[in-house]
């Protein structure tokens, strides 16, 4: 392996396991707030509980979340410096914005929240952590605003003099038609995530304690709020992909097709199909079997039942003919690998769907004051919780694997983006450094996660967090 | 004034900010081994080596993070206002980037995670990743900017061609020393300010043994770069720097702990100027040869893009301030042994038999 494809391998790897963590920290760091409000508006004990527990292991994932952030912040140089140099006057804006306008008030405030119990009015308190959510929305939207330059620059011009792209227009950059849809859509995923993680640790709880008690009422609510920011994120999730799709197709038409695996033109009128499972090649070139529904591909795609989607080897030869005459954009193969983007876009939805089909299944059994017996419980908690996760890591990969040979669609291809004094030796051990890190800290998570989600809300303090009826001189609250 | 030159001016106040800041959380951490021992018990909290770590913790816990983002942000404005820079810069000094990667992670790793089991394996092994994950960076810092002032092998692409070994040269080991030796006094300092009991006494002490250190290595190192690279102004700096050193101690012994950490506070905001004086017009000096140098001019964005961050920058860095400065004064009281709890989390609990047991009995 060269240096280009362990910079690749180092950027999959540590890309996907920072967003393990990031969409459950967005949807947590909601709910937490939702539940403090509604503990500082009814005094019901009962919120405050799940603040606290829910809190705790916010926490735990938002420090992962963040340390493998700073990973992503200096590989672009470090690995792509190429990459940097050709597109910094554009993509490194939004960058520096998300650092000064989003990193600072996270941190910030997280930690006023964090040290806070106790120390600061209530109101503050509260708004400290609404705060910390408005950051990770708005480095949410900064971020995606730099991957759709790259999934559709606009905004630019190729400055030959300079040998580099620049800004033209900001504005373009900020509302690129794939970001407005794209942030919709991240942000809606991340409700299922932080939703699910909410409901398959309550559930367990319920499970758990199968004899009525005011800990089943509290958890049974905990996991409603859980399940209802999947249901209302899974849909929200679905009509926002749908969107994303046409607008895929009409900017990246060789991802859409790679999505599919359509070689072929399918002429207007003709309606392309949809396959469900196909059972073909390892390569994908040869179909054997498949489970399709008629039309869905165009609908998808265009809106229309037989509306025309272009096929694979067609885009091939276009981009062959578009793009050849140019190193920063030529390449031999234009087309992504076809299984990987095939499957990784139905691992997406149906994980997904997955993650809904389970969320309904909980509510229905929580219906009432009911409680739940079947030892199939634990494991659907377990498993509603990986769902979205899993959901979100294919949608990406399929996203970045599906844009490939580009780094830049129709701009830059991933080639010519690498560090060129970079030796493979350096990125080889950068990519072992950090894989091995980030399977340690893996397994502390996990553990860390089951340990504080299987302990369960603490009691509710005999104390008062109000800090005008406690001494300035008692011990904290909380402190490391 | 040209806007690149103002953007030179603002990466300069970033890492500025960076350093004065995370500067004596590192300090902290790394005086974890030296202020953080203790036989004293339950019944005596203010020499109990593990509440003394914890009143430690307490006293950066709710700002290290909030510290630390002025380096993304340092990182950030450079890839946006000087992209050749950014790219020189991070791809070049690859493997040291690495190891302040790696540190930085397990270090606010253990922040966050070492009292959340009660066992004391597993406290002892975050403590020694909070030491060395504040040591790597003190350290490496001051080999990186030794380098970035007085210049490293770039080619005509502005590739860096030299080594991990030609980054590690004497000024730029001696820069290391000098960053972690004044780092170590001036976490001293804040937790002289930030604390009480004993352990501020100690502080206090410590931090004008290893300050007399810092002040001279600090002198040294900044002399040595300035010789080669420096310019009246930068001269001028310097000796602002040292005489600021020098009367912070002063105040230190006179019992003054808030003059002494905000007179450091200076002496290293002044240092990282000269530094950043010393470089300009360059951003990244070319020892191949002087006109393969990154400059603020060739390594820079374009006008549109500088404009619409330098009012980004100027309408946001002032609330950051005004919001970062508030925590603060929120959290400005001195910590003690008795301020940290002493009740443990259901969770944090240890399942080890042998601790049970204890319990039991």
């Amino acid at each position: 392996m060269d240096a280009l494809d362990l910079a690749r391998w180092q950027f999959g790897i540590t890309t996907v396991y920072h967003y393990l963590f990031v969409p459950i920290t967005i949807g947590l760091s909601l709910i937490v707030a939702i539940m403090q409000t509604w503990w500082l508006r009814t005094r019901n004990p009962e919120w405050l509980r799940l603040t606290k527990f829910f809190g705790k292991l916010f926490t735990i994932n938002f420090v992962l979340g963040l340390v493998t952030g700073i990973v992503q912040e200096f590989q672009f140089g470090m690995n792509w410096s190429d990459y940097s140099r050709f597109v910094g006057d554009i993509f490194g804006a939004p960058l520096a914005i998300e650092a000064l306008l989003a990193f600072f008030l996270e941190s910030t405030f997280l930690g006023l929240w964090i040290f806070g119990w106790g120390r600061i009015p209530e109101k503050l308190h509260l708004g400290a952590i609404w705060l910390v959510h408005i950051g990770t929305l708005m480095s949410a939207y900064f971020i995606l605003t730099a991957n759709s330059f790259m999934q559709n620059p606009v905004g630019y011009r190729n400055n030959p003099e300079t040998g580099r792209a620049e800004l033209t227009d900001f504005v373009a950059v900020l509302t690129n038609k794939v970001q407005l849809v794209t942030f919709p859509h991240v942000i809606a995923a991340a409700w299922m995530s932080g939703g699910a993680f909410v409901l398959g640790i309550a559930l367990w709880h319920v499970w758990r304690s199968a004899t009525p008690s005011d800990d089943v009422s509290m958890y049974r609510r905990a996991a409603r709020l859980g399940a209802l920011f999947v249901l209302v994120g899974g849909v929200a999730t679905a009509i926002t992909g749908d969107i994303q799709g046409k607008i895929m197709t009409e900017v990246q038409p060789m991802k859409m097709a790679a999505a599919e695996g359509l070689y072929e033109t399918s002429p207007e009128g003709a309606g392309a199909s949809f396959s469900i499972i196909t059972i073909g090649t390892p390569d994908g070139q040869e179909e054997r079997w498949a489970l399709t529904v008629p039309d869905l591909l165009s609908f998808l795609a265009t809106g229309t039942l037989d509306g025309e989607v272009q096929g694979i080897n067609d885009l091939q030869q276009q981009y062959e003919l578009a793009y050849s005459d140019d190193a920063l954009t030529v390449a031999e193969n234009y087309r992504p690998i076809i299984p990987i983007t095939y499957w990784t876009f139905r691992w997406m939805i149906g994980t997904g769907a997955v993650a809904a089909g389970l969320a309904v299944a909980a509510l229905w059994a929580l219906r009432g004051e009911r409680t739940l017996r079947h030892r199939a419980w634990p494991w659907v908690s377990v498993a509603v919780i990986l769902m979205p996760m899993a959901a979100n890591s294919f949608g990406w990969i399929f996203t970045e694997m599906g844009r490939q040979p580009w780094l830049v669609f129709g701009v830059m291809t991933t080639a010519t983006g690498v560090s060129p004094g970079t030796t493979a030796w350096e990125v080889g051990l950068s990519l072992a450094t950090f894989t091995l890190l980030y399977g340690l800290l893996a397994v502390i998570e996990v553990k860390l996660t089951l340990r504080y989600g299987r302990a369960g809300a603490e009691p509710a303090p005999e104390e008062s967090l109000d800090p005008s009826e406690r001494s300035d001189d008692e011990p904290f609250v909380f402190s490391y | 004034m040209e806007l690149t030159t103002i953007w030179f001016i603002l990466i300069a106040v970033l890492w500025t900010g960076y350093f004065v800041l995370e500067g004596f959380d590192f300090g902290v951490g790394m005086l974890f081994p030296v202020l953080g021992r203790g036989e004293g018990g339950a019944d005596d909290p203010d020499n109990d080596g593990e509440t003394r770590r914890r009143v430690m913790l307490s006293t950066i816990g709710p700002v290290w993070d909030g510290n630390e983002v002025w380096l993304l942000t340092a990182g950030g404005a450079t890839f946006a206002a000087f992209p050749e820079w950014y790219a020189t810069l991070f791809s070049g000094f690859y493997l040291p980037l690495l190891l302040i990667l790696v540190s930085l992670i397990v270090r606010a790793l253990a922040f966050d995670y070492r009292g959340k089991v009660d066992d004391p394996t597993w406290r002892a092994r975050w403590d020694l990743a909070i030491v060395v994950g504040s040591f790597v960076p003190a350290l490496l810092w001051g080999v990186a900017f030794t380098n970035i002032v007085r210049g490293v092998p770039i080619d005509v692409d502005g590739e860096y061609t030299g080594s991990l070994f030609t980054l590690l040269n004497p000024a730029a080991l001696l820069g290391g020393l000098a960053t972690v030796s004044l780092f170590t006094a001036y976490g001293a300092m804040f937790l002289a300010l930030k604390t009480d009991g004993p352990i501020r006494h100690q502080a206090r002490e410590l931090s004008l043994r290893v300050g007399v250190v810092a002040t001279v290595l600090v002198a040294v190192w900044l002399v040595v770069i300035h010789a080669s690279t420096g310019s009246i102004e930068s001269w001028v700096l310097t000796g602002v720097a040292a005489v600021l050193l020098v009367a912070a101690l002063g105040q230190v012994r006179r019992g003054s702990e808030g003059w002494g950490f905000a007179l450091t506070f200076g002496a290293i905001a002044i240092a990282v100027v000269s530094l950043f004086v010393a470089l300009f017009p360059d951003v990244m000096p070319s020892t191949t040869d002087p006109a393969f140098s990154l400059t603020a001019t060739n390594a820079s964005s374009t006008a549109y893009t500088l404009r619409i961050m330098t009012w980004v920058a100027v309408l946001l860095t002032p609330v950051v301030l005004l919001y970062q400065s508030w925590t603060y004064w929120i959290f400005r009281r001195r910590v003690s042994g008795h301020h940290i709890p002493t009740k443990v989390a259901v969770a944090a609990r240890s399942h080890r038999p042998a601790d049970r047991a204890e319990i039991d009995t």
